[in-house]
């Protein structure tokens, strides 16, 4: 029961070697680039994404070791491994090969390496676009804005030793999130209107106090960067902001302080990625079981900060239900609690101010969060209904049953055949044989439309004999609306959709595709309605705006409810002919946000606010709620420290 | 209000055009009947009806509509909620619903439209020369049919309207719609089940305060809405025209179409406005003698059956235009805040908000207007109006003359005017004479109405009686033009009674007639600026009147439009008049609302016959009854109920000055003030 102290594996600099950098090479703005180059003679070897044992993860991430060797570690360079225009790892991405066949390269992930044959026609006939179109990315870098240094600050910051940056690519990394119109920006080599002046990567709680103190005495703008995975333009800066913008990095805060296994506890740094943060655990026997579709990049304090969601929050929770303590650095000072009462009545809970504050009160440094033993058993399952109806009503029954496996998705037939466009390749005579026939089943022999037909897919999680029981009462109140056992196969492709699609919003976007998704929360009553005219409102905006084709509008919902469901769009389509395809997509996205409203949908369920979805703010928790939240804002950072103008 | 500022006219001008413009641009015509000369009829019935659905839904059985409204939410709440009400078991509650249901379902059976399609196709030949139809608002309507359901809002001038309606979509392979219809034709026994054959649904007339009624109605309505089972035909205008005019619209259905919308169970809801014209209405006469206070004979089987005389008449032709179909979703926009009803659950009734409520009425206006502007007019409607203003008679070279620049004057009003091409003005005034010898007689070049031919020796009250019944049936076809002059008619009614030019209180003048009259006539609420600028956008247009600084006054030319229109408005101005006048002089103190007809008629039936009032119009109980809104309205008159029955209490100095108002004797300020 001793307090572990782990950590995640990539050590930072000592800040002795940042300070004494800048001062011997203090005139060119590669300094610290290049200092670190000489000053590390030796090459230093991380795992960077070491094998996923978990059983969780594994089956859904392919197991494979990737070692890289790097020169230097300073600036923790993420663009080193991670693309700078795009979703993801550098050596992961969709591509048409030669043969005009989509492949998906690297080893990461289980479709990595594999041939997807029918990717292409789909992909074509969608959105009738054309392999033979393409819109590659511009390849010159960015212009970057120089920095504007807050000289004091800086000064004051060297003499603590924390590393900091102001190299442009650094800058220009966190200056996003991911966004259409931030990667579209980036690819095309768009200038952003303002980006962080520097870049500051606090080792711990206590540099995070230091600079935040620093922060106020020179007045500095602070933007607290986890996982940069925001799709609310809550990374952009406010071009307005001419104080000097310092992105402060949480990366290096990324250890587990202690389990306590006593009380199924983990304190955690609040830097720390999802998928280290599960791996770790892993090695102890535990997990948070908080999966949000991001978990490879996304960071436990980003979660903190808006309101997070993991696909299984129905044995574990969502980000609320799982944490325990929070500590936050703010410019009145640190907010934490005096225990670690697992519920309590002291009045408005505090934990709730911080959680989806979206970085406008302070820092997450460091978070208790409950654990779980590492599941013994888990099975993907999948049912095919004859329409969206059928599988909306089933869902509804499953929640009103209270008997809702780990994970449960109902996708509907545009996804339903998007998936199908990712099957790989079949090996064998015998499994193309199997596949005729089950197809040749459900739609001949049972009567399904394919072109109606949807499917959800399924995570039961427990002892073994227990999944079992549960999946057959699952698929028991199925089989009452109509749904077909369709199989393990199906069910964890489902899953294996939501790590790639990222990726493929990059294919897309190399032959003239753009793409993007949004979420919503409704009562179950209302699911249908606002799903048939979210989707219908985005064909008509699209013909209205010149979209020259058909767009693609798909939706599923991806969590249930006692009272309602989670629902999930996807919208793309082909914007040939269009001058400007950002702003035609955000005008319809804005359009169907406005039609979410109408039909009683929320402004967000999980992704947050940011400053994309600010302007319905009020409509949505009343001028008095905004209100009740900006006297928050004001008492705890006067002086607006924390700048990035989400939320209000 | 008082002032209306130079630029703030010159963009609702702007506005005023860009939103009639569309409508100017009008599509011909094609005559249906036609085809039908030249092929069988027995085969056009039988032909293949395959008309496409919305969004390729399946067509929905009665009984499985019936079954999907007695087992909806909606209706259960309503019967739990009556349940705990009456103390009287659900389950007898679900009966009543039920058998409500069955009163009220339509049982639509393509073998009974085919019959229809055969019957109608032998009638219509021998009745009318022509039915031409706007075959683009035909492709229109299928198109909309396709995407969203569809409401078919067309006018109401004759029972014929409905039938005819099918007849055309049958003809055009559309789905049929379901009509709603009034209870009163369920007494004509079997033709009440031949029309319920045929789409129509039948409620009741009146059912206030009975909840269950209500719940099973509107769910029945809605869900065949919400699943696009088929097109929704009801008439806004709740009942015939007797006068040829629009009535002023009513909610209640309207509102229940509209209401899926808001609530986002459906993705939108088109209204498609319907504008039916005849050239002679069948019940011509029959609407004048009602008017008139001989009551309406019911409807029965072998009243239709003597009706069959009509066969042996010509009644010309009838234009049925299908506008363009009006987006709800469109006309909300940024008027009602649908996430409103987010907060409340869906099944239960709920008076509809403020906003909605003026939102749909707002909506009702307008779609009225769109079917006004529709309307096919003959060249005999600007001979009508003419007669009118001169009911001693008309030399007949004078009236073609007249005639001629009327439809000069019409046509720059953008008036949707039926001109034979290519025929002489002689040729077609002496064809639409013709037409309607039963209203109208030409002897030694004199045209003159024709008064019913007395039969033996008549009273003068039989003679006052014969006489009124051909003026109030010739003005059923000037009503028919009203729309198109109205605005700058009440303009120049304005100009003269106004005490200056000075366009104040020219406007001042204007809104008192505007609102006066809005029981007469479709005013849209609320757009009363924009129907002075209107006004005076085509006075000016076409030369009547200029406007130089603050002023409005007469051009040199303007002198026979603005007399014209002046005539033209007369007839409302004396019959206002009159029933002031009555309720001042004559009116007793308990006077009940039953008895302000009767008593009005005969009031003016004595001015009549003691030569003090020429207005016949003032006896139709139509004016008699919108005069009594309007006071109403302007608070001049009360109601009171005592015991069972209502009384009007009037204010006589209201009433009183109103009165100097409309006889242009007292300034429009001074009246207002005097009505405070």
């Amino acid at each position: 029961g001793a307090p572990l102290l782990l950590n995640c594996g990539r050590r930072p600099p000592t800040a002795d070697s940042a300070t004494a950098a800048d001062k011997t090479n203090p005139r060119g703005k590669h300094c610290l680039w290049l200092c670190f180059r000489v000053l590390s003679s030796c090459l230093e070897i991380f795992v960077l994404c070491p094998p996923l044992t978990s059983d969780s993860i594994s089956t859904v991430l392919a197991a494979a070791t990737i070692t890289m060797t790097l020169t230097s570690t300073v600036c923790f360079p993420r663009q080193e491994i991670m693309k700078w225009n795009g979703w993801g790892y550098s050596d992961s991405k969709f591509l048409f090969n030669k043969k005009g066949q989509a492949e998906f390269t690297g080893k990461r992930y289980r479709l990595s390496g594999m041939v997807l044959p029918s990717l292409q026609d789909w992909f074509e006939n969608t959105f009738g676009a054309s392999v033979n179109h393409k819109s590659p990315p511009a390849l010159n870098a960015s212009a970057v804005p120089p920095a504007s240094l807050n000289e004091a600050f800086v000064e004051d910051l060297k003499a603590t030793g924390i590393p900091f940056s102001h190299e442009a690519e650094d800058r220009v990394f966190r200056a996003h999130g991911h966004c259409l119109h931030e990667i579209f920006a980036l690819r095309e080599g768009k200038k952003f209107e303002r980006v962080p002046d520097m870049v500051v990567w606090p080792n711990c709680h206590n540099d995070v106090v230091k600079i935040v103190e620093l922060a106020c005495k020179h007045n500095v703008c602070l933007i607290p960067y986890g996982g940069g995975t925001s799709v609310t333009s809550a990374l952009e800066c406010p071009p307005e902001e001419t104080r000097c913008i310092v992105s402060l990095d949480t990366s290096q805060m990324n250890r587990i302080l202690w389990i306590d296994e006593k009380n199924l506890v983990a304190h955690v740094e609040a830097g720390i990625i999802g998928q280290d943060l599960e791996r770790l655990l892993n090695e102890s026997g535990y997990c948070t079981g908080h999966e949000p579709d991001s978990m490879e990049f996304s960071s436990l304090g980003g979660w903190v900060a808006t309101r997070a969601s993991g696909m299984k929050k129905n044995v574990y929770g969502n980000i609320e239900d799982l944490v325990i303590h929070i500590k936050v650095v703010t410019p009145r000072g640190v907010i934490e609690k005096s225990c670690q009462g697992p519920r309590m009545s002291t009045g408005p809970d505090i934990h709730h101010f911080i959680l989806g504050s979206e970085g406008t009160l302070g820092v997450v440094t460091e978070v208790t969060m409950k654990i779980r033993p590492i599941p013994e058993y888990q099975k993907y399952g999948s049912v095919v209904f004859p329409n969206f109806e059928a599988g909306v009503a089933c869902l509804r029954e499953v929640a009103k049953q209270r008997c809702a496996p780990a994970s449960i998705r109902l996708m509907d037939n545009e996804q339903f055949q998007f998936g199908h466009a990712l099957k790989p390749q079949v090996s064998s005579i015998f499994t193309n044989f199997v596949e005729g026939l089950k197809k040749f089943y459900i739609t001949k022999f049972k009567g399904f439309d394919p072109h109606q037909l949807v499917v959800a897919t399924l995570l039961f999680e427990g002892d073994r004999e227990r999944v079992l029981q549960h999946e057959k009462q699952v698929y028991d109140i199925a089989a009452t609306f109509g749904g077909l056992a369709a199989g393990e196969d199906n069910g964890q492709r489902g899953y294996i959709l939501t790590f790639v699609i990222a990726y493929l919003r990059d294919l897309g976007m190399d032959y003239y595709v753009v793409a993007e998704s949004f979420e919503t929360s409704v009562p179950w009553d209302r699911v249908l309605d606002l799903c048939r005219n979210v989707k219908e409102r985005i064909n008509r905006e699209c013909k209205e705006r010149g979209v020259q084709f058909q767009p693609l509008t798909s939706c599923r919902v991806t969590q249930t409810y006692d009272a309602g469901a989670c629902v999930y769009f996807y919208f793309a389509f082909n914007y040939r002919g269009l001058a400007d395809p950002v702003h035609t997509y955000e005008r319809v996205e804005h359009a169907a946000r406005e039609e979410i409203l109408a039909n009683g949908g929320s402004l967000s369920h999980h992704h947050g606010v940011g400053k994309l979805r600010k302007e319905w703010m009020k409509e949505s928790i009343s001028s008095l709620g905004v209100g009740m939240l900006q006297s928050v804002k004001d008492y705890v950072d006067p002086d607006n420290i924390f700048g990035n103008r989400n939320l209000l | 209000m008082s002032t209306v500022c130079a630029s703030c006219f010159n963009i609702l001008v702007f506005v005023t055009l860009q939103q009639r413009d569309p409508m100017l641009k009008r599509d011909g015509f094609e005559d249906i009947l036609e085809e039908r000369r030249n092929s069988s009829d027995l085969k056009y019935a039988l032909r293949c009806y395959a008309p496409v659905l919305y969004k390729g839904v399946t067509p929905c059985k009665a009984n499985m509509l019936k079954n999907i409204v007695l087992q909806s939410d909606q209706l259960h709440y309503v019967i739990n909620q009556v349940s705990q009400e009456s103390g009287e078991a659900p389950d007898i509650i679900q009966e009543e619903a039920s058998v409500i249901l069955e009163e009220m379902a339509h049982r639509l059976q393509i073998s009974t439209v085919r019959f229809f399609a055969f019957a109608l196709s032998k009638a219509f030949k021998t009745l009318f020369q022509h039915v031409c139809v706007n075959e683009e608002g035909i492709q229109r309507l299928q198109q909309a049919i396709q995407e969203h359901p569809v409401v078919l809002l067309p006018s109401h001038r004759s029972y014929m309207d409905f039938l005819l309606m099918s007849y055309i979509l049958y003809t055009y392979d559309l789905a049929l719609p379901v009509i709603a219809a009034g209870m009163d034709f369920m007494g004509m026994k079997f033709v009440g089940e031949m029309l319920r054959m045929s789409g129509a649904f039948f409620i009741r007339r009146s059912f206030g305060g009975d909840k269950l009624y209500w719940a099973v109605f509107s769910e029945y309505v809605k869900t065949m809405l919400r699943n696009g089972f088929a097109p929704i035909e009801f008439f806004l205008e709740g009942t015939r025209s007797r006068t040829c005019k629009s009535l002023t619209p009513k909610l209640g259905l309207l509102n229940i179409v509209i209401e899926p919308f808001f609530k986002g169970e459906v993705f939108d809801v088109n209204l498609v406005p319907v504008s039916i014209s005849y050239e002679r209405i069948l019940e011509e006469s029959l609407y004048a003698r009602e008017l008139l206070g001989v009551p309406k004979p019911k409807e029965s089987t072998s009243g239709l059956l003597k009706a069959r005389r009509i066969l042996s008449e010509d009644y010309g032709s009838i234009h049925v235009y299908f506008g363009q179909p009006v987006s709800v979703r469109s006309l909300a926009q940024g008027k009602v805040n649908r996430s409103t009803y987010n907060l409340f659950p869906r099944h239960i009734p709920r008076k509809p908000m403020e906003e909605t409520q003026s939102f749909v009425n707002d909506t009702a206006y307008r779609i009225v207007r769109l079917q006004e502007d529709n309307m096919v007019l003959k060249p005999w409607v600007l001979m009508a109006s003419l007669l009118l203003q001169n009911l001693e008679g008309l030399e007949l070279s004078v009236l073609t003359e007249q005639t001629v620049w009327l439809r000069g004057l019409a046509l720059s009003y953008a008036a949707f005017l039926d001109w034979p091409d290519h025929a002489p003005t002689a040729k077609v005034v002496s064809s639409s004479l013709a037409l309607h010898r039963g209203l109208a007689c030409v002897s030694g070049g004199r045209v003159s109405l024709v008064v019913g031919e007395p039969l033996g020796p008549v009273t003068p009250e039989e003679a006052l009686f014969n006489r009124a019944v051909s003026v109030l049936s010739c003005a059923s076809y000037r009503n028919q033009v009203l729309h198109v002059f109205l605005r700058p008619a009440m303009l120049a009614v304005a100009m003269h009674t106004a005490a200056s030019s000075k366009k104040n209180e020219v406007y001042n003048c204007f809104s008192f007639l505007w609102d006066m009259f809005s029981n007469d006539f479709i005013l849209c609420p609320g757009d009363i600026v924009q129907d002075f600028e209107e006004a005076c956008y085509l006075l000016v247009k076409t030369g009547a009147v200029q406007m130089p600084q603050q002023d409005i006054v007469m051009t040199d030319i303007g002198q026979p439009t603005l007399s014209f229109f002046n005539g033209l408005l007369e007839p409302f101005l004396q019959g206002y008049q009159v029933v002031c006048r009555y309720l001042c002089e004559e009116a007793s103190e308990g006077l009940t609302e039953k008895q302000y007809i009767p008593a009005v008629r005969s009031f003016a039936v004595k001015l009549i016959l003691a030569g003090n009032l020429r207005c016949y119009e003032v006896l139709s109980s139509d004016m008699q009854k919108n005069a009594l809104a309007a006071l109403l309205r302007m608070d001049a008159v009360r109601k009171v109920k005592v015991a069972d029955q209502v009384t009007l209490i009037v204010n006589k100095m209201a009433v009183n000055s109103i009165d100097d108002i409309l006889g242009g004797k007292l300034p429009t300020q001074k009246a207002l003030l005097a009505r405070l």
